[in-house]
């Protein structure tokens, strides 16, 4: 392997990518875009929920219960019912997405002891947001039935005890709001990575054929490896720059804490990177017309990496056999880092595990498309 | 008129014959995605991991956490120090950690407030948020189990004896909250859109590109026939695709459909008209397959993104809200998913449906305008 000849490679890959307006649309704008489209549109956050009411009773009590709905940024009730079949239509027709339903013996349950039920209805054909409503609602009416307890003991003129006899004393570690903003940019930041890398190198080698020039580059001293190298570092570079804007943009524009060190994020995000590379680099020896490449690079990533990454949908709720496909997506090995990173502030020792897949993953990628490149040539 | 039409709707299906990349392209990634979403995209939470550190050993506390480890919802592991806690939650081998403390069961005997220690690993906050709602749930029936015994064994009397207002949980459309039921029927939608925007794009740029689009402007055929026949089997393809996954949604997925199927084939035939429309927009844009294929990209994305099909539409950004208002997938969603799980008809769904015809009328229009300038 010579320097010399990698240089020269390098040099001559450069000033394709220089004259190509397609490779720099997909290395400025995509990230830019998506980094926009997805921060922004890609939200888990439930607030505001539209909530209809149907106040069987209309007393001070019930009213009092429904202020305590009206209380929270999680809630706005958009509409009091009159009758039931108002709150089916206003369910029906999607305008709500919760329903209160308070009994007409309400108070008079509440001054004779024991349980009242209010009904919540919800629009279940979104279930996640149904049961994350629900359980903001669970937490209304608990906060709300501890204070009528409290009055209801001081009338009867007992002494004030606590109401429960057990409290929940939760906290929450590492995303202490629960905003889903801080786990879905990193792993955003691995996605558009993803996506880049693989895009940018599928296009090389097939660009090389589609135009000609394959045969005079084997007719040089040039040798298989040093092609392969030469080929990938001007797009490692590209793939820095990019990856030092995305992260950028989360930590500073979208806001989610950083707290590990930079060194170890340069070390993973190279990694990475040099995976993804040497993935489209696979894609474009093996197939020889730039928009096929590209297609199957794009159906290798992009589908894989929103769905098998843990980027949003958490592995350990999929089923047995999903779970064991995930070990071989290797985004799902930098998503779990780079959140590790952002929000943990994880040090490389505790992320070896990933880490060591990666530099398998690396490797087998690197061997495979140095072995079909000289199958191509024969 | 039609017998120049015809023709070349015999021309297209042949070609779609002869070409076995676009066979590929139309069926794989349909059953490929419907298996990956059907099983792998799921917001739901059972199953987690959950390490209980337990200083009571107390018959209460060992109650309160067979409570957790019968409800299917965690699985629970034991821990016998705080390190080993907190360890646990730093290297994500568990999500949740309950701590009970030495006095639990002496505190809850005396009547006085007994504290639960609850550390949730709220790096995927949706998870965490469901999860914690489990715990207060469980904790809760503990709690209100505890006080009546307490009461009864204490007073005589059965029951709770203080007010209690509690919140029943009834959850129309999707009883048992199932993921599936929600992303599988979306699919029609997003896959529609991918496939038929692509065939047509990529169609009319094909011909561009190898130079057979000027054979066929020379010969008698008229550009609005041109673009018929185009589309028309796109258009078959298209429905071919939709009865597909609406019949792996119902026979593999088993999810319900309970409304009008003609309302279905209503708003499909109409989300076919945008797509295609879509598709010649994009053609007349890109004179290399290249170009069209990185234009799709760019153009379906924000599509996808801002539908409605797995993020809700209410948590964006009001700007993105309002782009929303354009995107004819988002209309769609609202009536597959009101068709399958709803049942709701033309009564409730006409608004959905309205929007899909005007965005359908002038896609159409400005496409097949921008069509006859290309050709010029």
């Amino acid at each position: 392997m010579k320097f010399r000849r990698l240089k020269a490679i390098a040099v001559k890959e450069i000033l394709q990518v220089w004259r190509d307006p397609r490779s720099l649309m997909i290395a400025l704008l995509l990230p830019f875009t998506q980094m926009f489209l997805f921060g922004y549109g890609v939200n888990l956050d439930l607030k505001h929920l539209p909530v209809c009411t149907f106040d069987r009773e209309g007393s001070q009590l019930s009213q009092d219960l429904l202020k305590h709905f009206q209380a929270t940024q999680y809630f706005n009730i958009a509409h009091n019912a009159k009758t039931y079949a108002e709150i089916t239509a206003a369910i029906d027709d999607g305008q709500c997405g919760l329903a209160i339903v308070v009994p007409p013996d309400f108070s008079e349950r509440i001054n004779d002891t024991g349980t009242v039920p209010v009904q919540a209805i919800l629009d279940a054909t979104d279930d996640n947001t149904a049961n994350i409503a629900f359980g903001y609602a669970a937490a209304v009416v608990e906060g709300y039935s501890n204070d009528v307890a409290v009055s209801w003991m001081d009338r009867q003129g007992k002494p004030l005890q606590q109401i429960q006899p057990m409290v929940v004393q939760s906290r929450v570690w590492f995303n202490e709001d629960l905003e889903s903003r801080n786990f879905i940019i990193p792993g955003l930041v691995a996605m558009i990575m993803a996506l880049v890398g693989a895009q940018l190198t599928s296009l090389t080698i097939s660009r090389e054929w589609e135009r000609g020039t394959m045969e005079l580059l084997v007719s040089t001293p040039v040798k298989p490896i040093e092609l392969m190298l030469g080929k990938l570092m001007p797009y490692l570079v590209l793939g820095w720059l990019d990856a030092a804007f995305c992260l950028a943009l989360a930590a500073l524009w979208f806001g989610v804490p950083y707290r590990g060190t930079l060194f170890a994020l340069f070390v993973t995000t190279s990694l990475f990177l040099i995976v993804v590379l040497s993935i489209g680099y696979l894609m474009s020896v093996l197939i020889r017309s730039q928009v096929g490449a590209s297609q199957i690079a794009l159906l290798v990533t992009m589908l894989p990496t929103t769905l098998l990454s843990g980027y949003i949908f958490p592995i350990d709720q999929m089923p047995k056999v999903i779970q064991g496909i995930t070990y071989l997506i290797y985004s799902r090995y930098y998503v779990s880092i780079v959140k590790d990173l952002f929000l943990k502030g994880s040090s490389l020792v505790e992320l070896s595990t990933p880490i060591i897949f990666l530099v398998i993953y690396a490797s087998t990628v690197m061997l495979l498309a140095a072995r079909a490149f000289r199958k191509r040539l024969d | 008129m039609f017998a120049r039409i015809i023709p070349i709707v015999v021309k297209e299906f042949i070609e779609l014959k002869r070409d076995k990349w676009a066979r590929f392209r139309l069926i794989v990634p349909t059953l490929a995605q419907m298996l990956l979403f059907g099983y792998a995209a799921t917001f739901e939470v059972y199953h987690v991991s959950t390490i209980v550190l337990d200083l009571d050993h107390s018959q209460e506390s060992r109650e309160l956490v067979s409570r957790f480890t019968f409800s299917g919802r965690f699985d629970v592991a034991l821990a016998r120090s705080q390190a080993e806690v907190t360890k646990a939650i730093d290297s994500s081998s568990a999500a949740v950690a309950l701590v009970v403390h030495a006095g639990f069961a002496q505190l809850l005997r005396k009547g006085q407030e007994a504290p639960l220690q609850v550390v949730v690993d709220g790096t995927n906050s949706n998870t965490a948020l469901i999860a914690l709602g489990y715990v207060n749930t469980i904790a809760q029936g503990f709690a209100q189990d505890y006080a009546s015994d307490l009461a009864e064994r204490t007073l005589g009397v059965r029951g709770m004896k203080q007010v209690q207002v509690t919140l029943e949980q009834r959850p129309w459309f999707n009883p048992d909250l199932n993921g599936r039921w929600f992303f599988v029927p979306g699919l029609i939608g997003t896959l529609t859109l991918v496939i038929i925007v692509n065939l047509t794009a990529f169609a009319i740029v094909r011909e561009r590109e190898v130079g057979t689009l000027e054979q066929i402007m020379v010969s008698p055929i008229r550009p609005a026939e041109f673009i018929l026949g185009k589309t028309v089997p796109f258009f078959v393809i298209g429905l071919g695709e939709v009865a597909l996954i609406v019949a792996v949604a119902m026979l593999w997925f088993q999810v319900p459909f309970v409304g009008d199927p003609l309302v279905l084939l209503l708003g499909s035939a109409l989300f076919l008209l945008s797509s295609l429309a879509l598709g010649l927009l994009i053609s007349t844009l890109c004179s290399t397959q290249q170009q069209a294929f990185s234009m799709n990209f760019f153009i379906l994305n924000p599509f996808f993104i801002l539908s409605g099909f797995s993020f809700p539409i209410a948590s964006m950004p009001k700007v993105l809200q309002w782009f929303t208002y354009i995107n004819p997938l988002r209309y769609y969603l609202v009536v597959i998913r009101g068709t399958f799980l709803k049942g709701v008809g033309l009564g409730v769904l006409w608004p959905e449906l309205t929007a899909m015809a005007a965005i359908a009328a002038v896609l159409l229009t400005t496409s097949i305008l921008r069509f006859h300038k290309s050709l010029e």
